[in-house]
């Protein structure tokens, strides 16, 4: 598969209430055409701008065939290599990931269980399809799947002593009906919100082995 | 426990509240033993500053014993500390360049939403305050848990009264940094906007920091004189033309540095003033910012401007043509704290710094809404509130 990170992607509007976790996402993805998004972005009545230099998720389009697409950088102060292994460990994800549940994780088969209102769950059901160690890891949903999804995870030197830069995209096909409600309802705000929260508690994780809370007991 | 809630715009409580416990391994639970009430309490006192919710509990200048730590804790069980109302991991990116206020890892993921829209950057966590800046329930409480507790809270010796530490929470480094980012030098004349505390400890840190002549404006007899003693000029903004006085008191050069100590909620009766309060009345969220706009207007050309003062969302008519015309530089920020506790403690120890001088009253915590009352609506005799648990009321 190639999944397109950069150049003029046209990034489709995140709907509201679409997506929530990158497990999510991860279960979220789905990026059939992505080279058609390599062509100029065009501007008011016909004017061609060249490609510029920008991830295609952030372009102003907002959308392109039936999938949506999401994605967020963030900077990790360590190693490139550890942070890919922990990664590569779905497990570890389930917590950082504050709506997923569950992560089974069988060869390169990954069953996430995602809660969902009133005592519902979502089960999406993903494949690595590349995994290039300490670079990249791709996945895509099986058809058993009730989210239809394709997403990828890369895993760059951060210029300096930064550590490692962390780039997820997510694309995914907006589910209609039940399973569209009841997402639509679980992330009432903007769709990658819990994308990002959740790259933003990965860092803390990895950064300070907790993740931060202002909660003053545990149970509360 | 019992602890200080917020229940809206002028309407503080104490009330009886769950004790904090261990949440996370870097955790320790503090037992307070005196916290202060801020100016910055005052700004969500007054409701200006957005993200309170009922409930909360208010205090980020606190100390105590500690009384718990979980296994990431470097502190021990019994230690007196004084802790930083910053929240800080001690290891991202901004904590490694001792930006602590910008701590990336401290403000809950699920809080930095609206920060992230407002100011274009999620902020980092603080204690007390709004839930922009975390949530996190504060010191003026019996107990407080303290995130992050190996990289924070600084140990105290033994036989340091409470009084002499407790301001290094916040105050104390705030006008210190106040001064720093106004890159004083020895021929300097320096304006401080405010002489409430913080306004105060920066005079204090101006001149040991060797500007040659500090002059500090408010319009409170009793702060003006506390200002006076520290060894600045002053002038009452009540009395006095200030962009005239200043010119002329600074030899028709202008001030070299201008510190903005008062912030957000500046008084007087100019239209700019009157406007602005208009504005944050009828909820437009617009600052009140005179005693900035003063200071870009009296700043010399190529000079300082310092602004410890919180500003929490837009402030109209900004002199941004002074900025550019004068070439000015512009520091600002929530104090970094853990930068400076280890020094300024030891220039306590050695004498060389004054910490406990404007304290006004010192009251049990459970006369804490008496103490925001007054020291809201009695600035000139209220200069600096300490609660203290421990006093019987
Ligand atoms: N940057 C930080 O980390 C940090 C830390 C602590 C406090 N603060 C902020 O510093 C500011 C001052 O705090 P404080 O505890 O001294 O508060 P305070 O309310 O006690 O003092 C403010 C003083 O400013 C004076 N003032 C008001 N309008 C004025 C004007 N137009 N000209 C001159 N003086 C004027 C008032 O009379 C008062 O004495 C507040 O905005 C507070 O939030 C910032
Ligand atoms: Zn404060
Ligand atoms: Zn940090």
């Amino acid at each position: 598969m190639t999944l397109k990170t950069s150049g003029p992607i046209h990034r489709p509007r995140p709907q509201p209430g679409l997506f929530q976790t990158l497990a999510l996402a991860g279960a979220l993805a789905g990026v059939a055409g992505y080279a058609i998004w390599t062509t100029a972005r065009r501007h008011g009545a016909g004017a061609v701008h060249p490609p510029d230099d920008a991830p295609g998720r952030t372009a102003t389009r907002s959308r392109f065939g039936r999938h949506a697409v999401t994605g967020r950088t963030v900077t990790i102060a360590r190693p490139r290599q550890e942070v890919y292994e922990f990664w590569r460990d779905f497990r570890n994800l389930e917590g950082v990931m504050e709506n997923v549940t569950q992560i089974e994780a069988e060869g390169a088969m990954t069953r996430w269980t995602i809660r969902g209102p009133a005592d519902t769950h979502l089960r999406v059901e993903t494949e690595t399809v590349s995994d290039r160690p300490g670079e990249q890891i791709a996945w895509q949903s099986t058809p058993g799947s009730q989210i239809e999804t394709k997403g990828k995870i890369m895993f760059r030197d951060a210029p300096g002593r930064r550590g490692t830069e962390v780039e997820a995209i997510i694309a995914y096909v907006p589910p209609g009906g039940r399973v569209g409600q009841i997402i639509a309802k679980l992330f009432q705000a903007e769709p990658a919100i819990q994308g990002r929260r959740d790259l933003k508690r990965l860092k803390m994780l990895l950064e300070t082995g907790e993740v931060a809370t202002s909660a003053n007991r545990k149970s509360a | 426990m019992r602890a200080l809630t917020w229940q809206g715009k002028h309407d503080v409580r104490v009330e009886t509240m769950p004790d904090p416990e261990i949440v996370n391994p870097r955790d320790a639970i503090i037992e307070v033993t005196s916290t202060a009430i801020c100016g910055s309490d005052l700004h969500l006192y007054d409701g200006v500053i957005p993200g309170m919710l009922a409930g909360d509990i208010l205090g980020h200048e606190f100390m105590g014993r500690v009384v718990d730590t979980g296994p990431g804790s470097t502190l021990q069980k019994g230690q007196r500390v004084v802790v930083p109302f910053t929240i800080s991991c001690g290891s991202c990116f901004f904590c490694s360049h001792q930006q602590y206020a910008a701590c990336d890892n401290s403000n809950p993921a699920e809080k930095q939403d609206v920060s992230e829209k407002l100011y274009g950057h999620a902020t980092g966590g603080l204690f007390g305050y709004s839930h922009l800046t975390g949530g996190y329930p504060g010191g003026q409480a019996e107990y407080v848990r303290v995130p992050f507790s190996d990289v924070g809270p600084i140990v105290i010796p033994d036989g340091m009264e409470d009084d002499d530490v407790l301001f290094l929470s916040d105050i104390l480094p705030t006008g210190w940094m106040a001064a720093a980012n106004a890159d004083i030098g020895p021929d300097d004349t320096v304006v401080v906007w405010g002489c409430g505390p913080v306004g105060l400890f920066a005079i204090q840190s101006a001149l040991a920091m060797g500007a040659a002549r500090v002059i500090g404006i408010d319009h409170y007899p009793n702060r003006l004189a506390l200002a006076r003693k520290l060894g600045a000029q002053v002038i009452d903004y009540t009395q006095t033309h200030v962009l005239e006085a200043l010119m002329e008191l600074s030899g028709g050069l202008g001030p070299d540095a201008v510190i903005d100590a008062v912030g957000m909620e500046a008084h007087g009766f100019a239209p700019d003033t009157v406007m602005d309060n208009f504005k944050q009345t009828v909820g437009v969220g617009a600052d009140s910012g005179h005693a900035l706009r003063e200071a870009l207007m009296a700043v010399r050309k190529g000079g300082r401007v310092s602004v410890p003062g919180v500003y929490g969302g837009f402030l109209d008519k900004f002199p941004l043509g002074a900025l550019m015309e004068k070439g000015l530089q512009l520091r600002t920020g929530q104090t970094h704290v853990q930068k400076y506790t280890a020094e300024l403690l030891r220039r306590i120890q050695e004498g060389e710094l004054d910490t406990t001088f404007l304290i006004s009253h010192r009251l049990p915590l459970e006369d804490a809404a008496r103490g925001y009352d007054n020291f809201k609506t009695n600035q000139n005799d209220w200069t600096k509130v300490v609660l203290k648990p421990g006093l019987q009321v």
